[in-house]
């Protein structure tokens, strides 16, 4: 809420305010206008899987093959699920750049009418985990110590404590999640991204996966804290110990060379 | 009591009877009369010790407040204090009471900060002041015993920190705790029983925590207590060394009196330090437990590091690769077993290090002067090459936080420090040879030919000259104060008579090492006076 | 000079030490000799009263912030609520008592330092003095005396005559410390077999870590990830960090095809296998688990194990592979254990074999 309202004077504020204004417009008139029974659903359905096959085609096939079945660059789609679609391209982290250890997160280049589009195409292919509601993942109603206690029995050990990431075998690591969405938490547990495992809700349950979630909302956002002051990272001893000989003994050395000096001599003349 | 005084006693002031009578009772006078005056020299690198010393009564003060609210028991309990993350969670009331410490106790969060704050500067003053000392050469005679009192202070320093760090039964410190164990069970023969005697059993038992606490706040810091006492009382006793200067011998010590300026600047020094490391802890935090949470067998977290000090032998254990020998239904694990007998040779190679210089030099007078460390080039380059073999051990200890801040592999950085153990100390003795002799032959060129003072002169016949300033009496002083040895011979190996003597296999290789230390790789002979006095004559008609 | 027993100070390289400390030869026309102490000179507060007054109100000034400090020391400890946090820039969501106290006190201290430091520096007397070294060893005249007292006490003693008194004094002092050794035997318990069995045996479930439910083989797909204890260990019993030190599991499922190891593939279900959670370096939990590659990275040390190859080391400081658990289906369809581990958990240790 701070960052919003900081920026609330903003040049632009004024017309992001009249774009939510008209996308809430355009919800709302979805919402109230009366639906147009299934037939209508099923065509706008058929018509969001022709788009997402055409984004396919643009975006993905290159590596993923035609129909998703996967080449020797990328691997088989089938039955991957939409959440993997939206929590892959969502965070950027598809269509990948250039090959390597681990493909990393960046700038998302779709729109989220799109990514829809690309997973609805991508389900269509083969049965698999779908986007999670907002009512799963969103934090409320759920038990942050019991989270923590899931966190460091499924997650820590490659995350962290809390989630400030860690190093894998040969280059690949475990990414942050400091301000990583829910949804996109939630999709990755269920989903298991890369060399990520997953969690599937037969080993870790729809109501662990939002306590994990809220105690991350709590240890690894904005708005959390760190009553003993500079956080250093939170990465632990090594960052501990480098704060403490550059500014610590640096300072106090600094200060000695000063309690040490020859006090200024008056000038001969 | 008054009126058996005489009349004198009772018109001295009320400061000076107290002292008369602590006078009759103590001898303080006497002791006052060699010490109110004693001289210390100035010099910022003198003041590393009393760094450490202060921080060592600082963490004493913090840690006696910290026993008030601590409790050193692996009890099970359900935690209901403040923080939120925690609500009921199982813990031990060693974590629990340390939550307690941070978010109920008001200032405690303070305390613990300055505490642990001050245990990383202790050991990284140790440090310092440790190479200080080597690096001038303060450990030769007769101050040997005092570099072994202050390289025990570094490894029970080392200890303390360590078993007080397990002491909140965090995830991180138990993950710790837990590698010590492996680490025990390594040990051939008597392994599992130190690991059964030292838990009480299984790992990680219910008394570890209790034992650490008696260990970290009185076995450890009361033998520290009487060695740093030993260790000042040496350095009075001794008097401080300086380095050459103008009235600086090696029969005196020029610097303040310790009443006034000393006590000034030493007393005003603690309360510089405590209030440097008390803003310190208000503004960096520092292992904050609760996000670690409390300790389970079964979990762990990335990034899982012991504090610097201990970060060496981690490097060491995380570098070895998995040797371990099946024989005879016994298990040698040489993967953990070779770590910790490098981490003790490593240490004690430094530590016994004065002896074995005495030992190459033969010598057996007092040194009071230091050595600037380009004079004594082989010890300086071994000293580097010591230090950079623990720094490439400290980045191994550090090596998944490395691969990730700088978007590495993780193996390549540890075949980084697994070949830099190596190499590393041998490019670094050489570079830093080369460098001390370079700076060696700089010395001598400017007090042979002056010093260049970037004014260019033209001469009659159109030539251009740069000027040459004449050192300072005392500058050529400093430059050409330094001692120099000359490698010992070992002689002809065959007398007058033609009969081979026999010369023992010590002789040989102190008499190779004499040579590596003092021959003609070893140092640049300084100039003598005949040299300069040679090149002044002609200089003047330059 | 000839033979090997030649002392050690007779030997060229112990002479030539002796020379070592001739610096130039020092005399008059020694054109390196040390010029001997500099004149003092003096500081401008040494000559200017003003200055020296503005030296004085400094430290005076530092004392007084000193005062000050810690009456706002006091005052915050009164004052703010210990659970209260505040925005400070560049630090973050800090402890509103935490900093505060923290600044005073330290401005408290650091100023009372600063201004002893500064009154040193500038109002004291700077003049460099000289103190004598005297030899710490002692005049021949002392250790004479020393030596013969030494003597006569020895002599009086008869400790070298009286052979059997001196024998028996060493063996009464040899032996009584053994009481102290043998006072610490119930430290612990002896070892015995304990390092080598774990709690679970024929018959028992696996049970989800996350849920406390067992498991059934369709609850563990490929490429996730499940943690399992033995079933009937609950987080509230006394002896559940001992137990679960040596019983965690860790369980993936890798395609029946991809597994390389006979032995693995047998001791599996269906492709499900059970690994000890326990590295086998110096027992960190192990569970870096890369779903890809079938890797399991240890976060401690970086032990890596193949868990598609009989989870042997592939990387780092481990000396042997994981310890796998035989798993079957119970008549209900649950995932149980086939027994006991066949090898010790954990760190290798002497006795292991």
């Amino acid at each position: 809420m701070k960052k919003l309202s900081a920026r609330r004077r903003h040049p632009l504020a004024a017309v992001v305010v009249l774009l939510i204004a008209l996308a809430a417009t355009g919800g709302i008139y979805t919402l109230v206008a009366p639906p147009d029974k299934a037939k209508a659903d099923e065509t706008a359905q058929t018509l969001t899987i022709e788009e997402g096959q055409k984004l396919y085609a643009v975006g993905c096939a290159s590596c993923h093959g035609t129909g998703g079945k996967g080449t020797t660059d990328g691997p088989s789609l089938v039955g991957v699920g939409a959440a993997a679609v939206d929590f892959q391209v969502g965070t950027g982290r598809m269509p990948a750049q250039q090959p390597g250890a681990q493909v990393p997160k960046k700038k998302n280049i779709y729109s989220q009418a799109e990514i829809d589009q690309l997973a609805a195409y991508i389900a269509s292919l083969g049965a698999g985990p779908t986007v999670p509601t907002e009512n799963q993942y969103s934090p409320e109603g759920a038990d942050i110590a019991e989270g923590g206690e899931l966190f460091r029995t499924n997650c820590a050990q490659c995350h962290n404590f809390t989630g400030k990431g860690g190093a894998l075998t040969n280059g690949k690591y475990a990414p942050t999640l400091e301000d990583v969405d829910p949804k996109h938490l939630y999709e990755a547990m269920e989903t298991g991204p890369q060399n990520m495992p997953s969690f599937p809700d037969t080993t870790l349950t729809e109501q662990n996966k939002k306590d994990i979630i809220a105690y991350l909302d709590e240890v690894n956002s904005d708005k959390s804290e760190s009553p003993g002051g500079l956080e250093l990272g939170g990465l632990g001893p090594v960052s501990e110990g480098l704060f403490g000989w550059v500014f610590g003994l640096g300072g106090l050395i600094a200060v000695a060379v000063w309690v040490a000096a020859r006090t200024a001599k008056a000038r001969k003349s | 009591m008054s009126t058996s005084h005489d009349d004198d006693r009772r018109k001295a002031p009320a400061g000076e009877r107290v002292a008369d009578w602590a006078d009759g009772r103590l001898g303080i006078y006497g002791l006052a009369k060699a010490n109110m005056r004693k001289i210390f020299p100035d010099h910022w690198s003198f003041m590393l010790g009393e760094i450490c010393l202060y921080s060592f009564i600082i963490i004493i003060l913090t840690g006696v407040y910290l026993t008030l609210f601590f409790h050193p028991s692996m009890n099970e309990i359900e935690y209901h204090g403040s923080y939120v993350p925690m609500q009921g969670q199982l813990m031990s009331e060693a974590y629990a009471s340390t939550l307690d410490i941070s978010f109920d106790v008001r200032g405690g969060l303070l305390i613990r900060q300055i505490h642990h704050w001050a245990a990383i500067i202790f050991l990284a003053g140790m440090f310092v002041h440790m190479m200080r000392v080597f690096f001038t050469g303060a450990f030769r005679k007769p101050r040997e015993i005092n570099w072994l009192f202050g390289f025990l202070l570094f490894v029970l320093g080392m200890f303390t920190g360590f078993t007080g760090y397990s002491l909140p039964d965090d995830l991180l410190s138990g993950t710790g705790v837990r590698f010590t164990q492996g680490a025990i069970l390594a040990t051939p023969i008597v392994g599992t029983y130190i690991s059964m005697f030292l838990f009480g059993g299984e790992f990680p038992g219910g008394d570890f925590v209790a034992r650490f606490y008696s260990i970290h706040i009185l076995l450890l810091p009361g033998i520290m207590l009487g060695l740093v006492v030993g260790h000042l009382i040496l350095v009075f006793y001794h008097k401080h060394t300086q380095f050459a200067g103008a009235g600086r011998s090696n029969k005196n010590v020029v610097g303040m009196p310790l009443l006034p300026v000393y006590m000034a600047k030493a007393g005003g020094f603690f309360f510089l330090v405590f209030g440097f490391i008390a803003m310190l802890s208000a503004v960096a935090s520092i292992n904050p437990i609760w996000v670690l949470g409390p300790y389970r067998a079964d979990q762990v977290s990335t990034g899982a590091q012991p504090d610097w000090y201990m970060g060496f032998a981690e490097g060491l254990i995380r570098a070895m690769p998995g040797w371990e020998i099946n024989f005879a239904g016994h298990t040698l694990v040489l993967g953990v077993f070779i770590p910790l007998v490098i981490f003790g040779l490593f240490l004690g190679v430094i530590a016994l290090y004065p002896f074995i210089e005495s030992w190459i030099t033969g010598d057996k007078r007092e040194h009071h002067i230091l050595d600037r460390p380009r004079n004594a080039p082989t010890r300086t380059a071994f000293g580097v090459a010591w230090i950079t073999a623990y720094m490439i051990m400290l980045i191994g200890g550090g090596n998944d936080i490395i691969a990730t801040s700088f978007h590495m592999s993780i193996n390549a950085v540890t075949w980084f420090v697994r070949i830099g153990f190596f190499a590393g100390p041998v490019i670094a003795f050489i570079v830093t040879k080369r460098i001390c002799l370079g700076l060696q032959r700089r010395d001598k060129d400017k007090v042979l030919h002056g010093r260049e003072s970037g004014i260019i002169k033209r001469l009659p016949h159109g030539e251009f000259v740069e000027v040459h300033e004449p050192l300072s009496q005392e500058q050529l002083h400093v430059l050409t104060a330094h001692e120099q040895y000359e490698p010992a011979e070992i002689g002809p190996t065959v007398d007058e008579n033609g009969v081979e003597r026999k010369v023992k296999a010590p002789q040989k290789l102190k008499s190779r090492l004499s040579k590596a230390y003092y021959g003609e790789d070893g140092q640049i002979p300084k100039p003598t006076a005949e040299e300069y006095q040679e090149i002044t004559s002609g200089h003047g008609h330059h | 000079m000839s033979s090997q027993e030649t002392p050690q100070e007779n030997l060229p390289a112990e002479r030539a030490d002796d020379e070592h400390g001739a610096v130039a030869v020092p005399g008059e026309k020694d054109p390196f000799a040390d010029p001997g102490l500099p004149p003092h000179e003096h500081r401008i507060q040494d000559i200017d009263e003003r200055a020296a007054k503005r030296s004085e109100r400094t430290v005076a000034l530092l004392f007084t912030l000193s005062m000050l400090s810690t009456v706002a020391f006091i005052a915050a400890f009164v004052a703010i609520p210990v659970d209260k946090s505040i925005y400070v820039f560049p630090l973050g969501r800090i402890s509103a008592l935490n900093f505060a106290l923290g600044m005073t006190l330290g401005v408290a201290l650091f100023a009372i330092g600063a201004g002893a430091v500064h009154w040193a520096r500038t109002l004291m007397s700077d003049v460099e003095l000289a103190d004598e070294r005297h030899a710490i060893e002692a005049t021949p005249e002392v250790k004479a005396k020393v030596m013969e007292d030494f003597r006569q006490g020895a002599k009086e003693s008869a400790l070298g005559r009286r052979k059997l008194i001196r024998n028996t004094m060493f063996g009464a002092l040899a032996l009584f410390p053994l009481s102290g050794v043998v006072l610490l035997r119930d430290l612990g318990p002896l070892p015995e077999d304990k390092l080598r069995h774990t709690l679970w045996r024929k018959g028992k479930l696996l049970v989800n870590m996350n849920t406390d439910e067992p498991l059934r083989p369709s609850d563990v797909a490929v490429g996730s990830l499940t943690f399992a204890k033995p079933e009937g260990l609950e987080e509230h019993d006394h002896d559940f960090q001992n137990e679960i030190a040596k019983s965690a599991l860790m369980i993936v499922r890798i395609q029946p095809d991809d597994i390389k190891d006979k032995q693995e593939l047998e001791w599996s279900h269906q492709g499900i296998v059970a690994y000890s959670k326990i590295c086998t370096h110096v027992g960190c939990p192990i569970s870096l688990y890369e779903q890809q590659t079938h890797h399991v990275l240890c976060p401690c040390h970086q032990s890596t194990f193949d868990l598609s190859d009989g989870a042997r080391v592939i990387f780092g400081p481990a000396g042997h592979a994981l310890p796998q658990l035989r798993i079957g289906v119970n008549d209900e369809g649950y995932l149980e254990a086939l027994g006991d581990f066949e090898e010790p958990v954990g760190p290798a240790f002497w006795e292991r074999g």
